[in-house]
C-alpha cells in the first residue's frame, strides 16, 4: 500500500515534468530538422541556424533585446535603489502612497499598462521605437528592483548610517561605504529580476514599439503566423543561454562555498603547523 | 537619516509622469469620444453602452472569464499535488525539484507557447501517439482545449511555487499533534495542511487568473485568428481599428473585473486567517 502510493506520486511528478519539458525538447529537436515540417522529422541539418544567422531581422531583434535589457537593468537598478533608500527614510504617508503607486504596474494586467504608455507616448509625440521601448522597460523594471531592495533596507540598523555620519563620514561616504554594501544582495537580485523581465517582455514592448524596432518576443509572435522553423533555432539558442546562466548562478555559490571551506581548512592546518 | 529623504524625489516625479498619467489617460479616453475636431472631446458613456449592448462583445467577455476560470481551476488541481510532493521531499532533491519547476518560467513565454503549435497539429506528436493505439486523429490545435492547455502550461509554475512556499512555512509539529490526537491522514490534511496553505492557494489563484483573463497571444497562437478573447479585442482596437476610446473603455471594464476578483480573494484570505487564529 505504501509502496504503490510512493509509486503513484513519483509517476505523477514525472508526468508533470514531462509536460513542462517535452515542448522545449520538441522545439530543440525540430530546430535540427532538415525539412520545413513541424511534425515530421526528415533528418539532421543546421540549415535553420544558418538561416537565422543570415536573417537580419532576427539578428536585429536579438541585438535590441539584449541592448534594451542591459540598459533597462542598469538604469532601473540605479534609480530603483536610490528611490528605495529615499523612500525608506521618508514620512510614512509618502512611503505608503508610493508603495501603492509602485504596485500599479505589478498588479495591472500588462495590456492595461501597455495601452496607457502607448497613448502617453503618442500624446507627447515621441516617435515609437527604441526610446519608447526603453522608457517603458525602465518604467516596469524599477518596481521590481525596489521590491527586492526595500526589505533589505527595512532590516538595516538605522543607527548605522548615523554612526558613520557622527564619525565624520560625508553623507555620500555613508551611502556608498555603509548602506549600499549592506543591501547589495537585494540590489543584485533586483537587477536579475529586472533583466529577465525586460528580456522576456512581450505585451508592453509590442504596444509601444514601432519603426522596425523589435525584440525576440515580438519577432516570434509575428513569425508564428506562418510555419517558420528558424523560430525553433532561435528558441533553442534562448533555451541554451538561459540554461547555462541558471546553472552558473546555481553552481557558482556552491563552488565558492567549497573553495572557502578548503581555504579555511588550509589556514587551520598552517595555523596548527606554526604552533 | 533625513538627509537621504530627497533621494526619493526624482522617482516620485517619474512615477507621476510614467505610471499615474498613463492610467489617467485610459480613464479619460474611456469616458470621451472624438468630436469633429481633433481637439474637441465629448464626455460620454457611449463606449460602455456600446460594449454592454452588443451581444458579440458580451460573448467575448463571457468566454474570457470562462477560459480564465477553467485555467485557474486546472492549475490549482494539477499544481497542488506537485507543490505538496515537493514540500514533502528534503535536501538536494527539494532544491532540484524547485529549480526544475522554475527553469521553464525563465524561458520566453512566446517561445514555449509556439512549441505547442507543432505538438498539437493534426499530424503532430499527440495525434501520432494516439495513432499507435489506433485512435484519432482528433483536432486539437485552434480549439478551446489548445488555448486552455497553453494557459495552464504557461501559468501553472506560479501556482505551484506559491502553494509550495506556504506549505514549506508550515510547522510540522501540528501534524504530529494531530496524529497523536488520533486524526487520520485525510483528516489532518483537510483540517491542518489545507487551511494553512490557503494564503498560497489564493495568491496562486491571483497570479494565474490575472494573466489568463487578459492574455491575447496564447489565444491567437493556439486558438487561431478566429478565437477572440477580451485581450484580442483590446489589441485590435489599438493596433488595427484605431478606436482608442472604445479600447480604453474595454480595458477599464477588464481592470474593474480584476479588481473585484482581487478584492474577493483578499476577503477570503482574511476570513481564512481569522478562523485559523481561533
Amino acid at each position: 500500500m505504501k509502496h504503490s502510493k510512493k509509486f503513484f506520486s513519483r509517476l505523477y511528478m514525472i508526468l508533470v515534468l514531462a509536460f513542462f519539458y517535452l515542448p522545449i525538447l520538441y522545439t530543440v529537436v525540430f530546430s535540427f530538422n532538415s525539412g520545413r515540417s513541424l511534425t515530421r522529422f526528415d533528418g539532421f541539418s543546421l540549415r535553420w541556424y544558418e538561416k537565422m544567422f543570415n536573417d537580419s531581422s532576427m539578428m536585429n531583434a536579438i541585438f535590441y533585446t539584449i541592448i534594451i535589457a542591459l540598459l533597462a537593468t542598469a538604469i532601473s537598478t540605479v534609480v530603483g535603489t536610490i528611490a528605495a533608500i529615499g523612500l525608506s527614510n521618508s514620512k510614512k504617508l509618502v512611503r505608503g502612497v508610493m508603495e501603492q503607486v509602485n504596485n500599479l504596474p505589478l498588479t495591472n494586467p500588462d495590456i492595461v499598462t501597455a495601452i496607457g504608455l502607448l497613448m502617453f507616448f503618442s500624446m507627447l509625440g515621441i516617435r515609437k521605437g527604441f526610446t519608447t521601448m526603453l522608457l517603458a522597460h525602465v518604467m516596469f523594471c524599477i518596481p521590481y528592483v525596489m521590491l527586492s531592495v526595500m526589505p533589505k533596507l527595512r532590516s538595516l540598523d538605522p543607527n548605522l548610517a548615523d554612526a558613520a555620519l557622527d564619525l565624520g563620514a560625508t553623507p555620500w561616504q555613508a551611502l556608498t561605504k555603509v548602506i549600499v554594501p549592506q543591501i547589495m544582495p537585494g540590489i543584485v537580485s533586483g537587477a536579475l529580476v529586472a533583466f529577465t523581465m525586460s528580456f522576456d517582455d512581450f505585451i508592453i514592448s509590442y504596444f509601444v514599439t514601432g519603426n522596425g524596432v523589435n525584440n525576440i518576443s515580438i519577432l516570434v509572435y509575428s513569425m508564428s503566423k506562418r510555419v517558420n522553423p528558424s523560430i525553433n533555432a532561435l528558441s533553442t539558442l534562448i533555451v541554451l543561454i538561459i540554461t547555462v546562466v541558471l546553472v552558473l548562478i546555481n553552481v557558482i555559490p556552491l563552488m565558492k562555498e567549497r573553495r572557502e571551506k578548503k581555504r579555511m581548512a588550509r589556514e587551520q592546518e598552517e595555523f596548527s603547523a606554526t604552533e | 537619516m533625513k538627509q537621504f529623504r530627497n533621494m526619493a524625489l526624482p522617482y516620485i516625479v517619474w512615477s507621476v509622469i510614467m505610471i499615474i498619467l498613463p492610467m489617467l489617460l485610459i480613464v479619460m479616453y474611456a469616458f470621451t469620444e472624438k468630436g469633429n475636431d481633433v481637439l474637441t472631446f465629448k464626455v460620454t458613456l457611449n463606449n460602455f453602452i456600446r460594449f454592454f449592448s452588443d451581444p458579440i462583445f458580451l460573448d467575448v467577455l463571457k468566454r474570457s472569464l470562462w477560459v480564465a476560470v477553467i485555467t485557474t481551476v486546472m492549475c490549482l488541481l494539477l499544481g497542488y499535488p506537485v507543490a505538496y510532493m515537493i514540500a514533502q521531499t528534503s535536501g538536494r532533491k527539494k532544491v532540484m525539484l524547485v529549480l526544475l519547476i522554475t527553469i521553464p518560467m525563465w524561458i520566453n513565454m512566446l517561445v514555449r507557447t509556439y512549441a505547442w503549435v507543432g505538438i498539437l497539429q493534426d499530424k503532430g506528436l499527440i495525434n501520432t501517439i494516439l495513432g499507435f493505439f489506433g485512435l484519432g486523429p482528433i483536432t486539437l490545435i485552434y480549439t478551446d482545449f489548445a488555448v486552455i492547455l497553453g494557459m495552464v502550461y504557461n501559468f501553472i509554475p506560479f501556482m505551484i511555487l506559491q502553494i509550495y512556499t506556504s506549505l514549506s512555512k508550515m510547522d510540522k509539529s501540528y501534524l504530529e499533534a494531530a496524529s497523536d490526537l488520533g486524526a487520520n491522514k485525510l483528516q489532518s490534511f483537510l483540517n491542518i495542511t489545507l487551511p494553512l496553505s490557503l494564503p498560497g492557494v489564493l495568491s496562486g489563484i491571483t497570479l494565474v487568473f490575472l494573466p489568463a483573463v487578459s492574455s491575447f497571444f496564447i489565444p491567437k497562437m493556439l486558438g487561431g485568428g478566429q478565437y477572440v478573447l477580451i485581450g484580442n479585442v483590446i489589441e485590435s482596437q489599438f493596433l488595427t481599428s484605431g478606436n482608442w476610446n472604445f479600447g480604453s473603455a474595454i480595458s477599464l471594464i477588464m481592470a474593474v473585473i480584476i479588481m473585484i476578483s482581487l478584492y474577493i480573494t483578499k476577503k477570503v484570505d482574511k476570513t481564512g486567517q481569522s478562523e485559523g487564529g481561533k
